[in-house]
């Protein structure tokens, strides 16, 4: 039995590896993408060391310092449940099966889905999750960036150079961004603010050609190109079970840590720490090893 | 023989960038396509491809779409 399993290779989980590592822990990491929410960052400022780098650089940064020692990673692979029976950990992937003293969830955030109908039909065919990336494939079209906080804000404003007319589809009564990016959406003379409308599906036929909103209590259709959706983000922690969790999903943790579960550790965004950083991420991982590791020492 | 790798990219995308280093690293040439600033690229990538994600790839009229890093592999054979 493996004295430690580490969730997640993002900031959090790799700087988690590290710390084992040099600990010589007996341990694997699985991760079903390297590098984690890091690695879609864009500039990234406020890293104590680098005055500026991008999410990309950094993120092989950290994994290259994980290679640096002997550990076995698992890439491309995906936890579907954690849980605790009899002071075992078993941990069940997509591809295999194991067993720990402990385990580390490091899981961090994806994308939140509207979950509405043609949702997954249009993803990628005119629907996106990522605007830094896709934005400029939609030149001179009509567009929807759904969401008013500050990522959809941002959406909208790199649209601006782009789009021919966005829609900024929004499901609260106001902007909740930060007013300065509310300032120039305003300004802008082809942004449109819908408040208060929900969307309700997306229509198309080999591409999205419209979305279905509603507001006032009235279905309409809007005929758009793209859409971009831009509604925050939801923890992966669905699949640990037997742990407390807050009310947006994310797992509760102590000042070491622990969650209520002996042996089951959490850190980095997928736990209830306020403020979702990468520096806080890797200095949770950090401290959540340790804690673990002090966990074992107690209970051998 | 070597492969005729083609990418196409955005300059602002993440996964753009990974996918190009990633073929660097494993000394593979290819070329690169903006699709931000190649409208004809961009069109030879949505009909290539049947969607507007990217990166998007095509290796010998292999098309991967995304950092597939297993396919990717798999299909150079490396």
């Amino acid at each position: 039995m493996l004295d430690l399993i580490v969730i997640g290779a993002g900031p959090a989980g790799i700087t988690a590896s590290v710390y084992a590592a040099r600990k010589k822990m007996d341990f694997l990491v699985i991760s079903k993408d390297i590098g984690g929410q890091a690695a879609w960052s864009g500039d990234i400022e406020n890293y104590t060391g680098y005055q500026f780098i991008s999410g990309p650089e950094l993120a092989s940064k950290f994994e290259d310092h994980m290679r640096q020692y002997d550990i076995t990673v698992k890439d491309n692979e995906e936890v579907r449940e954690v849980k605790k029976l009899d002071g075992i950990i078993s941990v069940a992937s997509d591809k295999s099966a194991y067993e720990a003293k402990t385990v580390i969830v490091a899981s961090g955030k994806k994308t939140r889905e509207l979950n509405v109908p043609g949702e997954k039909e249009f993803k990628n065919k005119g629907l996106t999750y990522c605007a830094t990336c896709d934005a400029p494939l939609f030149s001179g079209k009509d567009v929807a960036v759904v969401g008013g906080g500050n990522s959809g804000l941002d959406a909208a404003l790199q649209l601006t150079k782009i789009a021919r007319r966005i829609y900024l589809v929004n499901i609260a009564p106001e902007i909740t961004g930060d007013p300065v990016m509310e300032e120039q959406v305003r300004k802008s003379s082809i942004i449109t603010v819908l408040n208060d409308t929900r969307v309700t599906g997306v229509t198309g036929d080999k591409f999205v050609t419209g979305i279905s909103i509603k507001r006032n209590n009235k279905e309409e259709a809007l005929a758009v190109g793209g859409v971009f959706v831009e509604i925050g983000l939801i923890p992966n922690s669905g699949f640990v079970k037997g742990v407390e969790k807050n009310e947006l999903g994310e797992i509760k943790v102590n000042c070491r840590n622990e969650t209520n579960a002996g042996g089951i550790f959490a850190a980095g965004d997928v736990t209830d720490v306020p403020e979702k950083q990468i520096i806080i991420a890797a200095g949770e991982g950090s401290k959540a090893c340790l804690s673990a590791f002090r966990y074992l020492l107690q209970h051998n | 023989m070597d492969k005729n790798v083609t990418v196409y990219s955005t300059p602002s995308c993440p996964w753009c960038l990974r996918v190009k280093q990633f073929l660097k690293e494993g000394n593979i040439a290819f070329q690169d396509l903006d699709v931000a600033s190649n409208q004809q690229a961009a069109q030879e990538m949505i009909k290539k491809s049947g969607q507007m994600g990217v990166p998007v790839l095509d290796i010998d009229g292999e098309i991967i779409v995304g950092f597939d890093k297993e396919k990717i592999k798999a299909v150079l054979g490396i």
